[in-house]
């Protein structure tokens, strides 16, 4: 672009202004949009619009309350703005450096944090699976760290309102957990990769099952049905995902809740009398404040945290919500350990979504004489990007050469299979701030990490079953790779204050109208994607809100 | 030692694909954008000698005349900030890092052999990479604290690769579909290619 030009880039200015916002089912087109003046006292500012902030603004808009929700990143239009490129798509994702320590640390960036509209969904692998139903209460029906202060009877209904709003495409008849009615879309046909799951899986004698994924297999809408492009971690371009920013974000907006993209929201103000009045965010150039009479907090499990240690003042010193110390902590990750394997047929792991089958055996048997571990486990097939997977090669192995470029030459013939591991909550994983700023002043995210025994003992045993499975399935020169993936907790809700951040509607035991509503409520991190839960949690909290507000106790 | 890469899809380009409905038009603007190197501003002289001896064992392309240029891209993402999101706590910022892991790589250089890594043959410049991997440093004051082996695959390596198979060249190699929209593919099964995809691969165990 050449210098004085208007920028049309969506990362470049602000898209959601002027009465009207990015219609993401065209190319240049819009929408309407409510909009609502700094000075007005909105009923919600929502710092985040991703899983958890978008569907929430979507059931308070829909319910008459005024709604403004803030994103750090920009508003894309898919069809136009992203590329089938991996490096150019990194624009997706949370490139802002967060400083990494402790005894495992953590990548962060495109491992687990978007920066858009639409949040990490815009990136996610879309793989839509359900909690098992002890999960809530893993600490007194399994023994294992702690309840959530929900009943799973009350979550099963809201994980089915997700699955619709999702258009979630599964098998008719899913082989673990209790009943489920079908899931809105029919399966997708499992590509090579996945049948190399399928294969292992049946030679093993456990169960397997097409992935529940958040892409359309018909239409829907404006959503084309997928197209197996297999690009799906760094952007869908069609609109088949089912997306927050293709599906809560349009409905929030035409039930007259106001986005404002590029809009970092770097502290939460209080009055004198303790509750909290509004926002500080920069847009535009500038800074301004946005009056509400209650803010929720979205950003997950980093940007969550770190805005309420940011915002501590003279009545809060330790930062809002963290009169017990709890805000930061507990955080969890899934192990995102992987075993690939050679195959003898061309595979081409490229096309379709990365993970077509899924096996959630170790998440429901717990008799084997084989389970050293609390906690669960499920795993996937893969299909990683050509970049994605050198990245992969040189990082676990220090190849270089034509070693490499030979490794690299059998990648159409290669088939992985990948955890989601259940990590514990541990005090001492957690989010503080750093010495160091960002461009706009505020003190960085620090993140400490490390894995206990148990986490190891479970990712260990899933390499030996992955290993084992890949070779009944006909692969040969194995390699074990270690990662991480997703964020859960690190403001934890509960039912007491001494141990958590906020009751189970989101608000947080300090502040009457503070609230949270993302991955970071999660007490237990369970053994899948955490995304759909997010969702299913997020409609839960905004039926509640909205029923307090009927009741005038918000 | 003469080193020779057997590639598997010889003949397969996809930029064949250009005025296909594989291609949209920001794909093309992307990869337009991407076939000129962009100028060097961000190492120096001598660093940059270094870096391009780096490239050239990390990705060594003896089949070809004009060969994949990954240095100017690393320059130019250290130029413009461009982040991960993540830096280690025990890492200075990237760009500081590949500073310093350039210098240490050259230091290790003259130290084993009495001249800087670009002079080195490319028996002995591997040689360095492997001892720097397994943390058998002969000049560890010259790392300045700097983790080697995370600074050589997680700094160094990592960015190259991406680099190079973000290149036509690369994707096209590996038999890679390359960019694909709006037209994706049809056929997922086992074995099973579209017309559009690369044909079969050429494999010396099949």
């Amino acid at each position: 672009m050449s210098a004085g030009a208007v920028s049309h880039v969506a990362e470049d200015r602000p898209r959601a202004t002027g009465g009207r916002a990015p219609d993401v089912f065209s190319r240049s087109g819009w929408v309407p949009m409510r909009e609502h003046a700094l000075g007005d006292e909105v009923d919600f500012a929502i710092v985040g619009s991703g899983c958890g902030g978008a569907v929430l603004a979507t059931k308070l808009a829909e319910a008459g309350h005024s709604v403004v929700m803030f994103d750090a990143g920009p508003f894309w239009r898919p069809l136009s703005d992203f590329a089938s490129d991996e490096r150019e798509q990194d624009k997706l994702y949370w490139l802002d450096p967060r400083v990494s320590d402790g005894d495992d640390p953590l990548e962060l960036g495109a491992n687990n944090s978007g920066r858009n509209v639409g949040g990490s969904t815009t990136h996610f692998q879309m793989v839509s699976l359900r909690f098992r139903p002890d999960w809530f209460k893993s600490r007194s029906k399994l023994g294992y760290a702690v309840d959530w202060p929900v009943d799973w009877h009350e979550m099963w209904h809201y994980y089915a309102e997700a699955e619709r709003a999702m258009a979630i495409s599964g098998p008719i008849s899913y082989p673990w957990g209790p009943k489920r009615g079908r899931y809105p879309y029919r399966e997708h046909e499992v590509n090579a990769a996945g049948l190399v799951l399928a294969r292992g899986a049946e030679a093993l004698g456990v169960a397997w099952a097409p992935t529940p994924l958040a892409t359309v297999s018909a239409p829907r809408g404006k959503s084309p049905p997928c197209v197996y492009r297999g690009m799906c971690k760094i952007g869908c371009s069609t609109n088949a995902k089912q997306s927050m920013l293709v599906t809560y974000i349009p409905r929030a907006l035409a039930a007259g809740a106001e986005i404002r993209d590029l809009a970092m929201v770097g502290r939460i103000d209080t009055g004198p009398d303790g509750r909290v009045t509004g926002v500080e965010f920069h847009r535009d150039g500038g800074w301004h404040v946005q009056r509400a009479r209650n803010v929720v907090v979205a950003g997950y499990s980093i940007e969550t945290p770190r805005l309420l240690l940011n915002s501590a003042c003279g009545r809060y010193p330790n930062g809002l919500a963290n009169g017990s110390d709890q805000v930061g902590r507990y955080l969890m990750v899934h192990s995102n350990h992987a075993v690939w394997a050679e195959m003898d047929e061309e595979i081409r792991w490229y096309k379709g979504p990365p993970s077509m089958a899924c096996c959630e055996h170790w998440n429901y048997d717990d008799d084997d004489p084989s389970r050293d571990f609390h906690g669960g486990y499920s795993f996937m097939s893969q299909g990683p990007l050509p970049g994605d997977f050198a990245g992969t090669l040189v990082t676990a192995t220090g190849a270089f050469g034509l070693d490499l470029r030979e490794r690299m030459a059998r990648y159409n013939r290669m088939a992985g299979l990948k955890i989601v591991g259940e990590t514990m909550p541990q005090a001492d994983n957690r989010v503080t701030l750093s010495d160091e700023k960002d461009g706009f002043g505020l003190p960085r995210a620090r993140i400490t990490f490390g894995y206990c025994d148990n986490d190891r003992r479970l990712y260990r045993h899933s390499l030996r079953f992955m290993s084992r499975m890949l070779q009944a399935a006909g692969g040969h020169d194995l390699l074990e790779t270690s990662s991480t993936a997703h964020l859960m907790g690190g403001c934890r809700m509960g039912s007491d204050p001494e141990t958590s951040v906020t009751d189970a509607n989101g608000r947080s035991w300090e502040i009457p109208n503070l609230w949270i509503c993302d991955g970071s409520l999660m007490p237990t991190a369970g053994g899948v994607n955490p995304a759909l839960t997010i969702v299913a949690n997020a409609a839960r909290i905004g039926d509640r809100i909205v029923a307090m507000g009927r009741k005038g106790t918000i | 030692m003469t080193e020779r890469f057997s590639a598997p899809y010889r003949g397969y380009d996809v930029l064949d694909k250009w005025d296909t409905p594989s291609f949209n038009d920001q794909t093309r603007r992307v990869l337009r954008g991407r076939m000129d190197p962009p100028p060097r501003r961000f190492f120096s002289d001598t660093e940059w000698r270094v870096l391009l001896a780096l490239c050239a064992r990390a990705m060594p392309q003896p089949e070809r005349t004009d060969p994949v240029a990954m240095a100017p891209f690393i320059d130019a993402d250290l130029h413009a900030g461009r982040g991960t999101g993540t830096r280690r706590a025990d890492m200075p910022e990237p760009g500081a890092a590949w500073r310093r892991g350039l210098a240490a790589l050259d230091a290790e250089a003259v130290a084993r052999h009495g001249r800087g890594f670009a002079d080195l043959d490319a028996a002995a410049a591997n040689a360095i990479l492997r001892a720097v991997d397994s943390g058998d440093l002969a000049d560890p004051a010259a790392w300045d604290g700097l983790p080697a082996q995370r600074f050589l695959r997680e700094t160094a390596l990592k960015h190259i690769v991406s680099i190079y198979y973000s290149q036509p060249q690369g994707m096209s190699e590996i038999g890679y579909g390359g960019p694909a929209s709006p037209r994706g593919y049809v056929r997922l099964g086992t074995d099973r290619i579209d017309p559009w995809e690369a044909p079969h691969g050429q494999w010396p165990d099949r």
